[in-house]
């Protein structure tokens, strides 16, 4: 294996977040924590189009624009989804997901 | 062994470590700090790929934003020094099969298809570059309009959810 | 002629209806009656003028039958689709006379009858409902739309027989009407597709055209050695009888009058019922040259119900019961008329003379039984008698009528009943003889009515002396109208413009001939005069001396009972009865088991929605690594 980086090493450490930020979103009971997992998804993902964007198709841009643009909804979904988490939290007195299961069945 | 390689390796090594951490640390605010060194971690990735802009915003909004925002709400609602539950042994180890099981099948995958990439991929766009493309009509200003209007529509809808209701008369 | 006073014929009362069933009491309060009286009366004028314009139009010598307008309105392709259209012929421009005419004067005397009503409006809408399905009758220009209309008359009898939905006899009568109609109608049903696959058509005048032809006489089907035609002739027949009260589907008509006293005269004496006449009529040239047996079928079936039903008109005490039975066996005459063969189709003539007649004198003699019945409020006849000086109009009117009825010259029913019996006689002797029969016990009892009503006994005031009106204008308007009717109708010249072939048929009166029917007629009444004129204990003798016979023709000769074994015995317990436990125990077993299988099924799985959405993630993590590892090492490692 090549040790000098290049766009598989990217790739991999992508991945690896992607994965590390799947475990937090399955283990983590509490809304804050799974809303990190969650940006952490979102850069890995983020760290793919950039690579792509470098190390395959230097001459074009559209990889650096799907990030800018993951990058804002990514902001808007993290103000939103705060928003939800603090009326949860004023309504529950809890951000646990499973105190919050009145639609269960 | 260069360098920026060493340096490469260093930024990818905090960003997963501070990753894992963040993901598994049972207090809350320390999870939050490892998401930021993640975060910047990864905007430190960007820079050493040469692209400046994409980095300036991962700061700025991620780090400058969304960690504060973060940060914030868990000062609304968690209690201090207290202490997230323990994962129970069970949901983290089917958690963790099913990472390793996907990390191991995106690997396999990656592994047959190559990625070798270009080796010497050549200079960087320039921000003039993303400017100019960003507000063409041709290029990307519609899906930039879009966006816009999304983040006012998030914003009127964050206020209005967070809103306290007045009670009913 | 104009097709759109055509259309708007039936259209008014239809919007009647539809204004009153759905504006209601609300909008309209007392005033609906007026509104369907004033459409209905549009409507009376322009069939006047269309029949007018239609005899009129004598530019030939005979009648055409015209095609006013055909819409296609069901299109399955392949040469099968469904009209609508309106067909004109002398018969149907005699029944859109017949039926505005009555149904006007129905009108006309139900806004005092039913006066203070609870559900005023709704009857008239329903009277709308059903004059608009009886004009759509008539017009129809093929076999499916008189289906639709003959259906809808139906449901608009059942409405209007149950209208006082309280009394547990309507609604078993109406119950019942419509179920004995229904059966028959399934014959019906199987006729017209019998015929129109043996046409390929359902319109009319192809119809006729198709199934005349020499072409198809010698390539017809035929099932157990009767032709295909005859065996559709004869379902349709079935139909016919099931709606005219033909005997052995005659009962339901006598349970029928629950209904309001109009509805039984609009309905049920002068409209309705003739529809199996009206359509057998309507196919007559099929039945003209179809087997001897379908003829000779209707002739019977006809003549047996015109004696039957006298017979039990004769003993029946119910005032509505007895015209009821007596409608039966009128319709008897008119159908055993049509389906006597003859070489100048006299029998068809005479058939829809009688049918015309018989509808103005059967509605006068309901409406003035309406009044009667309001006067006394009982339709027994032992709480009448002596009311002659009480009401003199009705009494007038109800003598018309009855001596119309017994065919008494040189009133309507004399002329229609004389060329149907010089028609029996020329053809079929034994018919004759059964008619002549009918024609005096139908002056026998008939006037054992008129005499019990207004005669016998002296009247006993029930209401204490108050002097009661006879009745409102609205009610003795119209009656007095048919009245006149009653007399003149029988010197129309019939036959000048209704006829088989659409040739002015001249009748001649043979009045040697006429001595043997009125002079039994006459025998009638003054047997019913020496009877009933004075109270006296001759009836019960005469009936003792009848013993058995008078006592079963009291009981409408057990029909009714003979039909509730059969359905009892038959349908309900070798049908019903299996057919109920098939349901019970197998069917419902199947149902329940599909139910409680998923409702378990659900049961054990429900636990896995747990409403956590992570688990769900987990699975679906899970499932996408199953899904995409087997895809990757079934598909070769590429």
């Amino acid at each position: 294996m090549n040790v000098e980086p290049g766009l598989f090493h990217f790739l991999v450490i992508g991945a690896v977040l992607f994965f590390i930020g799947i475990y937090g979103f399955l283990t983590r009971r509490n809304l804050i924590t799974m809303l990190m997992s969650v940006e952490l998804i979102l850069n890995s993902v983020n760290i793919n189009f950039i690579a792509f964007n470098k190390y395959l198709w230097p001459g074009t841009l559209d990889g650096a624009f799907f990030t800018v643009f993951i990058i804002a909804i990514a902001a808007a979904e993290a103000a939103v989804a705060i928003a939800i988490i603090i009326n949860l939290f004023r309504s529950h007195q809890s951000i646990n997901v499973e105190v919050a299961e009145e639609m269960k069945y | 062994m260069s360098g920026s390689t060493v340096v490469f390796y260093l930024l990818g090594l905090m960003s997963i470590v501070s990753a894992v951490l963040s993901v598994t640390s049972r207090q809350i605010f320390r999870s939050a700090i490892y998401l930021l060194f993640t975060l910047i971690g990864i905007a430190g990735l960007y820079f050493w790929m040469d692209y400046q802009f994409i980095a300036a915003v991962q700061i700025v909004v991620y780090v400058g934003g969304i960690a504060v925002l973060i940060i914030f709400s868990i000062f609304l609602t968690q209690q201090s020094g207290e202490q997230l539950p323990e994962v129970p042994v069970s949901r983290a180890v089917a958690g963790a099969l099913a990472v390793m099981a996907g990390l191991a099948l995106v690997l396999v995958l990656m592994d047959r298809n190559g990625f070798t990439g270009l080796s010497d991929p050549g200079p960087a766009p320039s921000i003039s570059a993303i400017g100019e493309k960003m507000l063409d009509i041709n290029g990307y200003a519609l899906p930039f309009e879009v966006v816009s209007i999304l983040l006012l529509a998030a914003m009127i809808g964050c206020i209005v959810i967070a809103m306290r209701k007045k009670p009913q008369v | 002629m104009n097709t759109t006073n055509i259309i708007l014929i039936p259209l008014l009362p239809l919007l009647s209806f539809i204004l009153l069933g759905l504006g209601g009491k609300r909008l309209f309060g007392d005033k609906a009656g007026w509104i369907a009286t004033v459409a209905m009366l549009i409507s009376f004028i322009l069939a006047c003028g269309v029949a007018m314009n239609y005899f009129g139009d004598h530019s030939d010598d005979a009648y055409v039958s015209k095609i006013v307008f055909n819409f296609p309105w069901l299109h399955f392709g392949n040469g099968l689709q469904i009209n609508m259209g309106a067909l004109i012929d002398p018969i149907t421009s005699l029944m859109l006379f017949v039926v505005t005419f009555i149904s006007l004067m129905v009108h006309i005397f139900s806004l005092a009858y039913m006066k203070g009503e609870d559900r005023f409006h709704i009857y008239y809408a329903f009277l709308g409902l059903f004059t608009f399905s009886m004009l759509g009758l008539v017009i129809s220009s093929n076999l499916f739309q008189i289906y639709i209309f003959w259906e809808l008359v139906g449901v608009s009898s059942f409405l209007l027989i149950g209208f006082y939905y309280q009394k547990t006899t309507a609604l078993a009568a109406a119950k019942k009407a419509f179920i004995v109609t229904r059966f028959a109608d399934l014959g019906f049903l199987i006729g017209i597709l019998v015929l129109s696959a043996q046409a390929h058509t359902l319109d009319f005048q192809q119809l006729m055209i198709n199934l005349t032809s020499t072409e198809y006489a010698s390539a017809a089907g035929a099932f157990m050695g009767i032709s295909a035609l005859s065996w559709g002739l004869a379902l349709v027949f079935m139909g016919a009888a099931g709606k005219s009260a033909m005997f052995p589907l005659h009962i339901w008509l006598p349970d029928a009058m629950e209904g309001p006293t109009p509805v039984s005269a609009l309905i049920h004496a002068a409209t309705m019922v003739v529809a199996g006449v009206f359509l057998v009529a309507r196919l007559y040239p099929l039945y003209s040259i179809a087997d001897v047996g379908v003829q000779s079928l209707i002739s019977s079936v006809g003549a047996f119900t015109a004696v039957f039903a006298a017979v039990i008109a004769c003993t029946q005490t119910d005032i509505k019961r007895v015209l009821a039975y007596s409608t039966v066996s009128q319709i008897g005459f008119m159908m055993f008329s049509l389906g006597i063969m003859s070489e100048d189709h006299l029998g068809f003539t005479a058939s829809m003379f009688h049918l015309f007649t018989h509808a103005i004198f059967k509605a006068l003699l309901f409406l003035a039984a309406g009044v009667i019945i309001h006067y006394v409020h009982s339709n027994e006849m032992q709480d009448m008698g002596g009311l002659s000086k009480k009401m003199p109009v009705t009494h007038l009117v109800f003598l018309l009528a009855c001596l119309a009825i017994a065919g008494i010259p040189p009133f309507a029913g004399f002329f229609s009943k004389e060329e149907i019996l010089l028609n029996a006689w020329n053809n079929n002797r034994s018919i004759f003889f059964m008619a002549l029969l009918t024609s005096g016990l139908t002056a026998f009892y008939m006037f054992r009515l008129y005499f019990s009503i207004f005669w016998n006994k002296p009247h006993h005031d029930h209401d204490h002396g108050h002097s009661k009106k006879e009745g409102s204008w609205f009610e003795l308007v119209p009656l007095m109208i048919l009245g006149v009717g009653t007399v003149l109708a029988g010197f129309v010249p019939f036959g000048e413009y209704v006829s088989a072939d659409g040739k002015p048929h001249h009748v001649n009166m043979d009045l040697q001939f006429s001595l043997a029917p009125v002079g039994i007629a006459l025998l009638g009444i003054l047997l019913a005069a020496w009877m009933y004129f004075k109270e006296s204990t001759k009836p019960e003798k005469t009936a003792a001396g009848f013993g058995v016979f008078y006592k079963a023709a009291k009981h409408k000769f057990y029909i009714d009972e003979i039909w509730l074994g059969f359905t009892k015995g038959v349908l309900f317990n070798l049908i019903g009865r299996p057919a109920a436990w098939f349901d019970k125990n197998v069917i419902d077993t199947l149902v329940k088991g599909t139910g409680s299988a998923t409702q378990g099924a659900a049961e054990g799985i429900k636990g896995m929605q747990s409403g956590k959405v992570q688990q769900y993630g987990l699975y679906f993590l899970f499932g996408i690594i199953i899904i995409v590892s087997v895809f990757l090492f079934t598909q070769g490692g590429r």
